[in-house]
């Protein structure tokens, strides 16, 4: 029928550029350091910012004084961020901020601000409980089925306890931008005129947000950015820093300023992944079958309340539970969303949970994860987590080098195979896209979305490409406004699902405008029309066909602008949720400096229908590397006496490097199967289960558990020393 | 982990100021550094290259080209090529010697541009990315890192690859093992390290071609 377009995509056959890998688009700008991210801008009579932020963990503001500062050569505009009467509720809080014609005289006038504190008491840790006081706060209890029953009747009961500390995104980027507040120019003459350039997840709603912060109306701010260095989850906001570089643009005159934290504060405030704490206790069968899960959690997120998640991961339909989770309130930066949030801490916790109760019943955990598959939420998930622990154990040669606990020869170095398991919903964020069809033949894709480093550019030009029946050459993109179609902010892996069908559904729309120009002189019917490699012809007869140039010649004067929508629906065969993943690590344990290294780690992941399988697989590299550098290295260490970060910095809050990493296997499960499913979002999901595969290596390996992560040397010297108290 | 790389500062500061030798003398009695201490020194004869600290005139010899600048000395060469000079392919990430992100390469060795101070850069012979390219065709590492999808957000990725440039110069016949050791001074939130790996690779391979033609 004319009047409802069909939008599904052709069979994996027949598709000419959607499931081949072109490169990113904008490789040649990234790798020739052309690409002008935000930071790097220098807009005309631009100013420096500079923070001042709090030394303490918990204060109160008494007193603060900018008139030295203000005096300083150079400097334009000084805003004070908490004034005095503020409680300070952790380090590294902004207090103040100057603006100046250098960097350095910014800098130099932050010191000259002076500020008195009532410092108060602090608590920055939160493993100790009894440490907590009322800083505590338990939830309710979750009871399923009757836990206290099934622990009774069990063939066999495992305890542990297992604990992820609190690590930081660390873009690359930092958190800011670049921000000009212009009074009363806007293009009328009338209110004020906000330009932003930041560094940004969310183009699309980032003016909405900032105009109820500054009391300027959304239609006059313009938001732009070309690229970003990094968010990760941290990026969703225009935060304090765009309020406080507004504020000091509009005091300097509505000069541009670019405010972006320095390291140190980027990673005190700009964001980090809660910690998680549990005490468990699983009870079962020999056969492996769990029967019952018990969880004592807490977490912390910093100030506000945070609560780890909930147990069993995953494996979410054991019968009989019972959990309570408790959340603590530290002096320390709030959280943010850290790719997959509260999944990493809740897969690590799980599944070094079920290892730990297939060493007690002297069970290979493969079996067992195998058998509790059973357990799994979503609807077909059981077989396809079958699938993966058996794919990821060929990958991995499982049957070969896994042994038993213990079992892992005489000398220093133990090797150890350990699994975690993912699940990720996904699904496609609101979007809309335009796209126009002129006279002369050009084309143009227009979405208010951005690109993070994913591929989201070169994946929407797939679309519109494969749609179209041309090259993705042929096709301008425009993203990174906020004139553009809006699309949503891109968190949850949402934004592929989101674009491809917006973009789908604005091309075949488009499309159909084009055939009603072409049909006549083909002597067909709009319907039945078909647009393949470069030509519009009538499908069936490919003689009876038009080059795409003479194509859109018939438009005339007019070019052709389309619309196209995604609610956020899941609709079959374009776009839904529901990711599963099996990562297994293959570790070596030195037993002597308690180094650990990474062998080989496989990640075995479904995706639904992939759109570019080289931007897939970089998606999956890109999310181990990371995991891997948070399960051997990364962690917030917090001093108790002065209530300080001990490792602000990047010298003592380590990332993997190049040479840590190992050989790392990826296999994109592309079968016809998860294909039918529609796209799926992966920018997540294979982040999720690296600490668990990583902590279950380590304890295959040494024949014991290392509570905590990361599996540093001090981490497994302070286990097989026994100094776990 | 990282810094397996010495970034192989020259000892001798031709100023007398390196930055780390700066923290250091403040470290070990801030007054030294008093006005009237560098007054006194300042008239002693022959001068001791005592320079500021208000802003002084400096030439960098960039890609070839000399530019000229006005800095306080205290700025440091990743500074003076973003702030001043609007060369913003090196990127500004730890500030101190740990990221790479600011990678450059002074007279033939690879260095973090935020622990070089622009004044002591003066006379040296540096390369920033915005010199590797030759007019549209990409440079060998650059094409290298595209090829291989080096790079995901992409702010490591000028500096990954001037220390690969900078590395394959002085290894052209590299093994894998090599690059890691080699490629260890940089760092990578997106998690690109396999494709640089790769590229690191089909870059030598491509960089010695092109030697053997020319």
């Amino acid at each position: 029928m004319a009047n409802t377009p069909d939008y599904t995509y052709p069979p994996m056959d027949k598709r000419k550029v959607i499931g081949k890998s072109p490169k990113r688009v904008d490789g040649p700008a990234k790798s020739s350091g052309r690409a002008k991210y935000s930071t790097d801008l220098k807009i005309p009579d631009m100013l420096f910012g500079a923070y001042l932020t709090s030394p303490h963990a918990h204060a109160k503001v008494t007193s603060i004084d900018t008139s030295a500062a203000e005096k300083m050569p150079g400097v334009k505009s000084v805003y004070v961020a908490a004034p005095a009467g503020t409680e300070i509720n952790w380090q590294g809080w902004e207090v103040a901020a100057v603006a100046a014609t250098t960097e350095e005289a910014a800098r130099e006038a932050t010191r000259a601000i002076k500020v008195q504190y009532e410092v108060l008491p602090h608590l920055v840790n939160e493993e100790n409980l009894s440490k907590a006081g009322n800083r505590a706060r338990q939830g309710g209890e979750r009871l399923v089925g009757d836990p206290d029953q099934a622990f009774k009747s069990a063939d066999a009961v495992s305890e542990g306890y297992y604990a992820i500390p609190v690590v930081y995104h660390c873009c690359l980027e930092p958190h800011g931008q670049v921000i000009q507040w212009k009074p009363g120019s806007d293009p009328s003459g009338s209110g004020d005129q906000i330009n932003v350039w930041p560094s940004t997840q969310n183009v699309p709603d980032y003016a909405g947000t900032l105009s109820n912060d500054l009391k300027v109306p959304a239609t006059n701010i313009k938001v732009k950015m070309d690229y970003i260095g990094g968010g990760f989850g941290s990026k969703f906001t225009p935060d304090a820093w765009a309020k406080v570089g507004a504020n000091l643009s509009k005091n300097a005159g509505g000069r541009p300023v670019k405010l972006y934290l320095d390291r140190a504060t980027e990673l005190m405030i700009a964001g980090n992944r809660p910690s998680a704490f549990a005490k468990m206790k699983l009870a079962g069968k020999k056969d492996g079958t769990i029967t019952a899960w018990q969880t004592d959690s807490w977490a912390s997120g910093g100030f506000p309340p945070v609560q780890a998640g909930q147990q069993p991961y995953t494996y979410t339909n054991v019968p009989n539970i019972r959990e309570v989770r408790t959340s603590v309130s530290l002096n320390a930066g709030t959280q943010r969303a850290w790719r997959a949030p509260g999944n990493q801490q809740s897969s690590y916790l799980t599944c070094c949970a079920i290892e730990d109760f297939a060493a007690k019943i002297g069970m290979d955990p493969l079996e067992v994860f195998k058998v509790n598959a059973q357990y799994a939420q979503r609807t077909g998930a059981t077989d396809t987590y079958r699938y993966q622990l058996e794919k990821a154990a060929e990958l991995s040669e499982w049957k070969k080098l896994w042994h038993p606990r213990g079992q892992s020869g005489s000398g220093p170095v133990k090797r150890g195979l350990g699994i975690g398991i993912a699940s990720w919903n996904g699904n496609g964020h609101r979007s809309q896209c335009r796209t126009v069809i002129n006279p002369d033949g050009s084309v143009s894709v227009e979405i208010g979305s951005q690109d993070l480093g994913t591929g989201t550019k070169t994946i929407i030009l797939q679309v519109a490409a494969e749609t179209l029946g041309l090259q993705i050459n042929q096709i301008k993109l425009v993203i990174g406004n906020n004139d553009l179609p809006p699309d949503s902010g891109s968190g949850g892996s949402t934004t592929v699902g989101g674009v491809s069908t917006s973009t789908r559904k604005a091309a075949v729309n488009a499309l159909a405008k084009l055939y009603e120009a072409v049909a006549p002189s083909l002597g067909a019917q709009p319907d039945d029309l078909e647009a393949v490699d470069g030509h519009i012809r009538v499908k069936g007869s490919p003689n009876k066909s038009v080059t795409w140039a003479a194509a859109c010649k018939k438009l005339g004067t007019s070019s052709v602008s389309e619309m196209g929508a995604h609610n956020g629906q899941a609709i079959a065969g374009l776009v839904t949720g529901g990711a599963a993943g099996v990562q297994i690590a293959d570790v070596s344990v030195d037993t002597e400096t308690g180094l650990v290294k990474m062998n080989r780690y496989v990640a075995v992941q479904d995706c639904g229908m992939v759109i570019n399988p080289r931007l897939a697989e970089s998606q999956i590299y890109g999310a181990v590397i990371m995991g891997i550098s948070t399960a051997l290295f990364e962690e917030r260490i917090m001093d108790d006496q002065t209530g300080k970060t001990l490792n602000p910095d990047m010298e003592f809050y380590k990332l993997a490097g190049i040479a840590d990493i190992g050989n790392i296997v990826v296999h994109v499960d592309i079968r016809d199967e998860n294909d039918k499913r529609g796209v799926i979002g992966l920018g997540e999901p294979p982040a999720v289960p690296i600490c668990a595969a990583v902590g279950n290596a380590v304890a295959n390996a040494i024949g014991t558990r290392v509570a905590r992560m990361p599996m540093t040397p001090k981490n497994v010297l302070d286990t097989l020393e026994g100094r776990n108290a | 982990m990282s810094s397996r790389k010495d970034p192989e500062l020259p000892r001798q500061q031709e100023s007398g100021f390196s930055r780390r030798g700066f923290i250091q003398r403040v470290g070990i009695g801030s007054s030294a550094v008093g006005a009237g201490l560098l007054e006194k020194e300042a008239s002693a004869a022959p001068a001791p290259n005592v320079t500021g600290p208000s802003a002084v005139p400096v030439t960098l010899t960039i890609n070839g080209k000399p530019l000229k600048l006005t800095v306080e000395p205290r700025v440091t060469l990743v500074d003076a090529l973003r702030n001043y000079l609007d060369l913003t392919g090196a990127k500004r990430v730890c500030d101190r010697g740990t990221c790479g992100a600011c990678t450059v390469i002074m007279n033939g060795k690879t260095v973090y541009g935020c622990t070089v101070l622009a004044i002591d850069a003066q006379g040296k012979n540096i390369e920033t990315i915005e010199g590797l390219a030759s007019g549209s065709a990409l440079h060998p590492v650059s094409q290298a890192f595209w090829d291989n999808d080096a790079q995901q957000c992409g702010y490591c990725t000028p500096g990954f690859v001037m220390a690969c440039k900078g590395f394959l110069d002085e290894h052209p016949n590299c093994t894998e093992e090599d690059v890691k050791h080699g490629l260890g001074g940089n760092l990578c939130r997106c998690g690109t390290y396999m494709g640089v790996r790769k590229a690191a690779l089909q870059a030598a391979k491509a960089m010695k071609g092109a030697a053997k033609n020319g």
